[in-house]
C-alpha cells in the first residue's frame, strides 16, 4: 500500500517536474519555431505549430545584415573576463569573510548587496560621464569593469556561502604545515571549492552574457555584444518576428550549449552543502 | 637588407599614416524598420561616390535608440556622427544647441522640395535642423469588401458619425471581425498619438494658455468617451495591450474593419506578401467630428541630424544630403520599385507619375500630410507647437502616465471619468513641478 502510495507520488512529482520544465522551455522552443517561419507565419492566428514551410531565410538575412561574428566575440571576452576579474577580486574577499569575520561581516555583505537594489538607470548619467571623461564608452574593457562591478556582490556572496561549509580546522592543519595565507587560498581553499567556483564561474557568464541595460546604453558599433544585434531587429512599427526570433536563437545558442554541458557541474555547485 | 628593410618599413608607416589622415568613419545610430534597413543595404551608392568615409551602423529598436541617443547628446558622448531622431526631439534638441544647422547640402539637395508640413517641424526660426527620412501622418485604412457587405460608406474626408456607424454595422463577433482596431497599448507614441490626434479633431487641447491641462474639460471628455465606446463595442478584445504590430497583424489578418493609424501602415497592409486583405484596403483621412474642419493633425518623421561636436561634421552632412535626396528616392525606384520608396518627405515623389501608380495611398498620404499644421493642432489657442505630441521635454514622462491610466479605462479598471480626472491630477502636478504652473 504505501510501496504504492510513494510510486503514485513519484510519478505525480515526475508530471509536475515536467510541466514545469516544458512551461519554462515554452518561450525558448516558440522563440525557435518562429525563427523558421515566414513574417506572415510568425503572426498567424491561430498559431501555427509545427505544419508550415520551414525556412532559413531569416538567418540568411540576419547574417547578411549583421557581423555576428563580432557581437559574439564582444559577448565572449565581455562575460568571461567580467567573471573571471570579479573571481580573482571575490576569492580574497569571500576567505576574510569566512574565515576572519569581523564584528561587521554580515552588514557589509548585506551592503554589497543592497547595491543590487538600485535601479541601473539611476546611475546611468553618471557612470556615461565617468565612461565618457575616461575614453571608455564602446570600448571591450569598459563593459568588463562595469558587469564586474555589477555582478561582485553576488560572486562574493556564492563564495562566502561555499567557503563557510569548508571546516577551519582544514586550513588550520594546512597552517601548522607552514603554509602561508596566498598557499593557503591558493592549493587548500581553492581545490576543495571547485564545484562552486566553477558554479559561480558559469552562472556569472550566463548574467554577464545576458545583461542588457549597460551593454546597451554604453556601447555604439565596435564593443556591442549580442544583446544589441537582438536589440536591432526589435522594432514596434514593422512586423520582423521571425526575423528577431532568428536572432534571438543565434544571440541565445551558445550560452544555452554551454550551460547544456556543464548542468551536472553548475547544479552540483548550487547544491553545494545544502544537505549538510 | 638594412636599408631595404628600413625602406619598406618606411613606406609601410607612410601608407598607414596617410590612410589613417583621409579614412572617416561615420558612426550612423538608426532606427529598425524597413526603410531604414534598405538604406542600408544601398549604401554602396555613396561610398563609391565618397571612397574615403567608412559607414559603421547602430541599429536599435525605437525606445532603446531614443534612450541611448539622448542619454548621449546631453552628455556630449560623441559617440555618433548621424543620429536618427523623429521630429519630437529636432526642435527640442536644436533649440539647446545640440544639432547643426543643415543650411548648406549641396546645389542638388533642393531644400524647397521638402513637403512644408514636415520641413516646418524640423525647423526653428526657419533653418532646418535634421533632414527627413521618411514622413507619416494618420488616416483610415478601411476593408472595402466589408463596407460594400455592410451597406454603409465612408468618404475620403470621412467623419466619426461615419466611422461609428461603420464599425457598428461591420462588427461580426462570432466570425472574429471587429468593426474598429484602435491603439490601446500605454505609451506616449502608442495610444497617446491616437488620442492626442482624437482629441485634437474634437476641439481639444492638451494646455491652456496658462499651461493647465484640459482634461477634465468638455471636449476631452467627449473624445475619451467615444474611443472607449468604440472599442469596448466594436473593438478586438484585449484591446488594452494592442499598439501599432498587433493591430497590423490584426487587419492583415482579415479581423478588422477599419484601422486608423499612421499612413506608412498602407505600404504594409497592401502587400500581398503578407496581408490576406491586401486587394480590398480603401484609405479615407483622419475622421473629423462634424461641425469642425480639425483632422487630428498626427504627424511623425524619421529624420538625419548630426550632433554638435561631432569631429566628421563635413562627411556627416554629406551623408545625411545623400541619404534624404532625391537621387536616394529613385536609387530605391531602380532597386525595390516605386512602391518602396520612402514616403512622407518630398514634393516631387508625389507628382512622380510612376509612383502615383504604384502606390495607391500615395494621394491619401499626402493629404493627411499637407492638412497638418502644427503650430494649430488644436482649434483653440496654444502656448506650444506639436501634433499628436506636444514639444515639451517633459512629454516624453506625461504623455506615458497619461496613456496608462487611459489604458486603464479601456481595460475596465477604473472608469472614463476617474481616468481623464487622474490625467488632469498628474499632468498639473508635473507642470507645476517643470516650473510652467507659476
Amino acid at each position: 500500500m504505501s510501496r504504492r502510495s510513494s510510486t503514485r507520488r513519484k510519478a505525480l512529482m515526475t508530471v509536475l517536474a515536467w510541466a514545469v520544465g516544458l512551461l519554462l522551455f515554452f518561450p525558448i522552443l516558440w522563440t525557435v519555431l518562429t525563427s523558421f517561419k515566414t513574417e506572415a507565419v510568425a503572426i498567424a492566428d491561430p498559431p501555427v505549430w509545427f505544419n508550415f514551410d520551414w525556412t532559413l531565410e531569416n538567418y540568411a538575412t540576419v547574417q547578411e545584415r549583421s557581423n555576428y561574428g563580432r557581437h559574439f566575440w564582444n559577448s565572449v571576452v565581455v562575460s568571461v573576463g567580467s567573471t573571471l576579474l570579479g573571481v580573482i577580486i571575490a576569492v580574497p574577499a569571500a576567505w576574510a569573510m569566512a574565515f576572519v569575520p569581523g564584528k561587521r561581516t554580515r552588514d557589509i555583505l548585506m551592503w554589497m548587496l543592497s547595491t543590487k537594489m538600485l535601479p541601473p538607470v539611476g546611475v546611468l548619467i553618471p557612470i556615461y560621464l565617468i565612461f565618457r571623461n575616461l575614453g571608455l564608452l564602446d570600448t571591450r574593457i569598459g563593459l568588463v569593469i562595469v558587469l564586474m562591478l555589477i555582478n561582485l556582490p553576488i560572486i562574493v556572496w556564492m563564495l562566502y556561502t561555499y567557503f563557510k561549509e569548508i571546516p577551519g580546522e582544514i586550513l588550520e592543519a594546512s597552517r601548522m604545515d607552514g603554509a602561508g595565507l596566498r598557499e593557503e587560498i591558493l592549493y587548500v581553499l581553492t581545490p576543495m571549492a571547485v564545484p562552486g567556483i566553477a558554479s559561480t564561474l558559469l552562472l556569472n557568464v550566463i548574467l554577464a552574457w545576458n545583461e542588457a541595460f549597460w551593454t546597451l546604453n554604453l556601447t555604439a558599433a565596435k564593443a556591442a555584444p549580442l544583446t544589441a544585434f537582438i536589440a536591432s531587429y526589435s522594432s514596434p512599427e514593422g512586423l520582423f518576428y521571425a526575423k528577431l526570433s532568428a536572432a534571438s536563437t543565434m544571440a541565445i545558442a551558445p550560452i544555452m550549449i554551454l550551460g547544456w554541458f556543464s548542468q551536472k557541474q553548475l547544479v552540483r555547485g548550487l547544491t553545494f552543502g545544502a544537505v549538510k | 637588407m638594412n636599408k631595404l628593410t628600413r625602406a619598406l618599413l618606411g613606406a609601410t608607416a607612410t601608407c598607414a599614416l596617410a590612410a589613417a589622415a583621409h579614412a572617416e568613419t561615420l558612426t550612423i545610430a538608426t532606427v529598425n524598420n524597413g526603410d531604414m534597413i534598405r538604406m542600408q543595404g544601398l549604401t554602396e551608392d555613396f561610398t563609391a561616390s565618397h571612397p574615403d568615409i567608412e559607414l559603421e551602423w547602430v541599429t536599435l529598436e525605437e525606445n532603446v535608440l531614443r534612450q541611448r541617443v539622448t542619454t548621449d547628446i546631453a552628455t556630449k558622448g560623441g559617440q555618433y556622427d548621424v543620429m536618427t531622431i523623429g521630429n519630437y526631439e529636432v526642435p527640442i534638441w536644436a533649440k539647446q544647441g545640440w544639432l547643426v544647422p543643415l543650411t548648406d547640402m549641396g546645389d542638388d539637395y533642393d531644400a524647397n522640395d521638402l513637403l512644408p508640413a514636415i520641413a516646418g517641424g524640423l525647423s526653428v526660426d526657419g533653418t532646418l535642423y535634421a533632414a527627413p527620412f521618411y514622413g507619416e501622418s494618420a488616416m483610415v485604412m478601411y476593408r472595402k469588401d466589408l463596407v460594400e457587405k455592410a451597406g454603409v460608406t465612408i468618404s475620403d474626408a470621412s467623419t466619426w458619425a461615419e466611422i461609428k456607424a461603420a464599425a457598428e454595422a461591420m462588427t461580426d463577433k462570432d466570425a472574429g471581425v471587429y468593426g474598429i482596431c484602435l491603439r490601446g497599448k500605454a505609451g506616449w507614441g502608442e495610444n497617446m498619438a491616437f488620442i492626442s490626434a482624437m482629441a485634437n479633431s474634437y476641439g481639444a487641447r492638451w494646455f491652456d494658455m496658462d499651461w493647465k491641462p484640459e482634461f477634465t474639460g468638455p471636449e476631452w471628455t467627449a473624445a475619451l468617451t467615444d474611443y472607449l465606446d468604440l472599442m469596448t463595442n466594436y473593438g478586438p478584445p484585449g484591446a488594452s495591450s494592442n499598439g501599432f504590430n498587433e493591430n497590423l497583424a490584426l487587419f492583415q489578418q482579415g479581423k478588422c474593419g477599419m484601422w486608423i493609424d499612421a499612413t506608412v501602415a498602407a505600404s504594409f497592409v497592401t502587400d500581398p506578401k503578407d496581408s490576406t486583405v491586401a486587394d480590398s484596403v480603401g484609405f479615407a483621412q483622419f475622421p473629423a467630428k462634424d461641425g469642425m474642419d480639425n483632422r487630428g493633425h498626427w504627424l511623425w518623421s524619421w529624420n538625419l541630424a548630426v550632433p554638435a561636436g561631432t569631429k566628421n561634421e563635413e562627411a556627416a552632412k554629406a551623408f545625411v544630403a545623400w541619404a534624404t535626396s532625391k537621387h536616394y528616392t529613385e536609387i530605391v525606384a531602380e532597386e525595390e520599385g516605386w512602391r518602396a520608396a520612402p514616403p512622407g518627405t518630398r514634393t516631387s515623389l508625389y507628382e512622380n507619375s510612376d509612383y502615383q501608380a504604384a502606390a495607391p495611398f500615395a494621394e491619401m498620404t499626402l493629404n493627411s500630410i499637407n492638412a497638418v499644421d502644427t503650430s494649430a493642432p488644436s482649434v483653440k489657442e496654444i502656448p506650444y507647437t506639436g501634433a499628436q505630441f506636444v514639444s515639451i521635454p517633459e512629454f516624453q514622462g506625461i504623455g506615458t502616465a497619461v496613456g496608462q491610466q487611459f489604458s486603464a479605462a479601456l481595460a475596465g479598471t477604473v472608469s472614463g471619468e476617474q481616468a481623464l480626472q487622474s490625467a488632469q491630477a498628474l499632468t498639473e502636478r508635473e507642470m507645476r513641478k517643470s516650473g510652467y504652473i507659476k
